[in-house]
């Protein structure tokens, strides 16, 4: 479980060395888009249509922020759930984008898409919106704004804080982490978790 | 008779609504220091160390804890002697709803028509419970309600002869299910008993119960204990991530039902447990 700290865009030697349960903390540029703007990219995807930004080598934060208070550059914003959009997270690692941050377990097709396309998908913590919030140095919308929360946004981040929970050999972090506590209590009792 | 007028109830929802969001309940931040100390997996440890400091933060400078701020769950109970003027009483409730996301800067999470998907860009409608009671105050409860929890409830009817066994198994299999999809730690809302439409109902109620506060039925309150331990058995863990704190606290409400019927629902609540009240 090594600790990283990464700038974007993330090169294939960074992808390689990233195994489940590494911690990193991302710098640089990451792109915010959830459930409406991944409808219509993967409709475009689907008709060999351009994207309305170029997302090869990127990184997509699963996400819709508050509003900003003044003074503030964005609201509060965390990951949203993942698996709505395992639908479209093949086809968009398949076109190219590097990595995916969103929150909870993933079907096996994004399992399947991470190690065929060399792409990882980063847990961050649900609900962790006011620390996360502050590690946003800049925002700018720029597609779907008729979608308000849900339109594309590229974000600057500064120590983004990320888990990696599905690498690019089809490692699982959820997986591998849940049998380790089943009956935790119980068997610690027995002496047989140290 | 005690008039209250509409404007005052406007106000108080207004105001529910942003603190909800910014200040977490003292009993789920005690839940969190609870489950820190005995954490078993470091993973699970270091989220609920950042869960605690983001509530701090989210205290001093008087910001959402969660940036899903959810649909609002208005609770209304209504005093038998209050007579409301100056306004319809749903009315007011939406538009307290209204002001309250607007002026507290919280996220619009509500779609017009469940179908076509269109934001109602000021939140409402809010779902709102109202109840008569005896007395002459208004107790007026707001539970800002996230999507990523809501989504993993579940309600089943089971045969009478499955009991408390087979209620046991229905919230333990919708914890397995849900994972680290609903942000654990959770609380467990769990109805028992009523109809189709009571029973999560209670499940819901559940939810406003305050963490480390038992049913009054013994037999009820050794099944809360039984269940906490059992989801905390299953390793899921903060945030799906492994771990021995899955919930922080399983409250029951329970209701009587019909001789062929044991129905069972279960409302999970994520560690963004929000909830405040006011009498007025
Ligand atoms: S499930 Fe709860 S904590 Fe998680 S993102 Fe939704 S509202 Fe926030």
């Amino acid at each position: 479980m090594a600790e990283h700290r990464l700038t974007t865009p993330l090169t294939n030697d960074d992808i390689k060395n990233l195994k489940i349960g590494d911690s990193v903390l991302l710098t640089g540029t990451i792109y915010m888009a959830r459930d409406a703007a991944h409808k219509r990219m993967v409709e475009l995807l689907e008709a060999n249509q351009p994207l309305p930004v170029d997302l090869r080598g990127d990184i997509i934060f699963y996400a819709g922020p508050c509003p900003p208070q003044p003074g503030q550059i964005i609201g509060p914003v965390a990951p949203t759930t993942a698996y709505r959009m395992d639908p479209y997270a093949p086809a968009m690692y398949e076109y190219g984008v590097k990595g995916t941050i969103g929150k909870g377990p993933r079907r096996e097709s994004v399992k399947e898409a991470c190690q065929q396309y060399k792409a990882v998908s980063f847990a961050a913590i649900g609900g962790l919106s006011t620390i996360l919030s502050r590690r946003i140095t800049a925002v700018e919308l720029v597609a779907y704004e008729d979608l308000g929360p849900e339109a594309i946004r590229r974000l600057e981040v500064e120590d983004f804080p990320l888990l990696v929970a599905y690498d690019s050999y089809g490692q699982d972090l959820y997986e591998q982490e849940i049998p380790k506590y089943e009956n935790y209590h119980k068997n610690s009792d027995k002496g047989v978790v140290l | 008779m005690r008039i209250i007028q509409a404007k005052e109830i406007t106000e108080a929802v207004a105001k529910l609504c942003w603190e909800a969001c910014y200040y977490l309940p003292e009993d789920v931040v005690a839940g969190f220091q609870r489950a820190e100390k005995t954490e078993a997996s470091p993973i699970g440890k270091s989220i609920l160390q950042q869960l605690l400091v983001n509530a701090n933060e989210a205290k001093v400078n008087h910001m959402p804890y969660c940036h899903d701020t959810g649909m609002a769950v208005v609770f209304m109970e209504i005093g038998q002697d209050v007579h409301i003027t100056g306004g319809d009483f749903m009315e007011c409730v939406q538009e307290g709803v209204r002001t309250g996301y607007r002026d507290g800067f919280l996220r619009k999470s509500v779609v017009g028509d469940p179908l076509v998907r269109v934001n109602t860009d000021d939140n409402t409608p809010a779902v709102v419970h109202t109840e008569i009671v005896a007395g002459d105050q208004i107790k007026i409860t707001v539970l800002p309600k996230g999507g990523g929890s809501e989504n993993m409830s579940a309600m089943k009817f089971l045969l009478p002869g499955e009991g408390a066994e087979g209620v046991k198994n229905f919230v333990l299999q919708t914890i397995k299910e849900a994972g680290g999809k609903a942000c654990p730690p959770v609380v467990v809302g769990v109805g028992i008993g009523g109809s189709f439409d009571k029973v999560t109902s209670l499940a819901k109620h559940a939810v406003l119960r305050e963490i480390g506060v038992h049913h009054p039925e013994p037999h009820i309150a050794e099944l809360e204990n039984e269940l906490l331990e059992a989801i905390n058995n299953t390793g899921i863990g903060p945030q799906g991530l492994g771990g021995t704190s899955t919930a922080l606290w399983v409250p029951i409400e329970t209701f009587a039902c019909h001789i062929t019927a044991l129905p069972v629902a279960v409302n999970i609540q994520c560690h963004a447990a929000r909830k405040k009240t006011i009498e007025i």
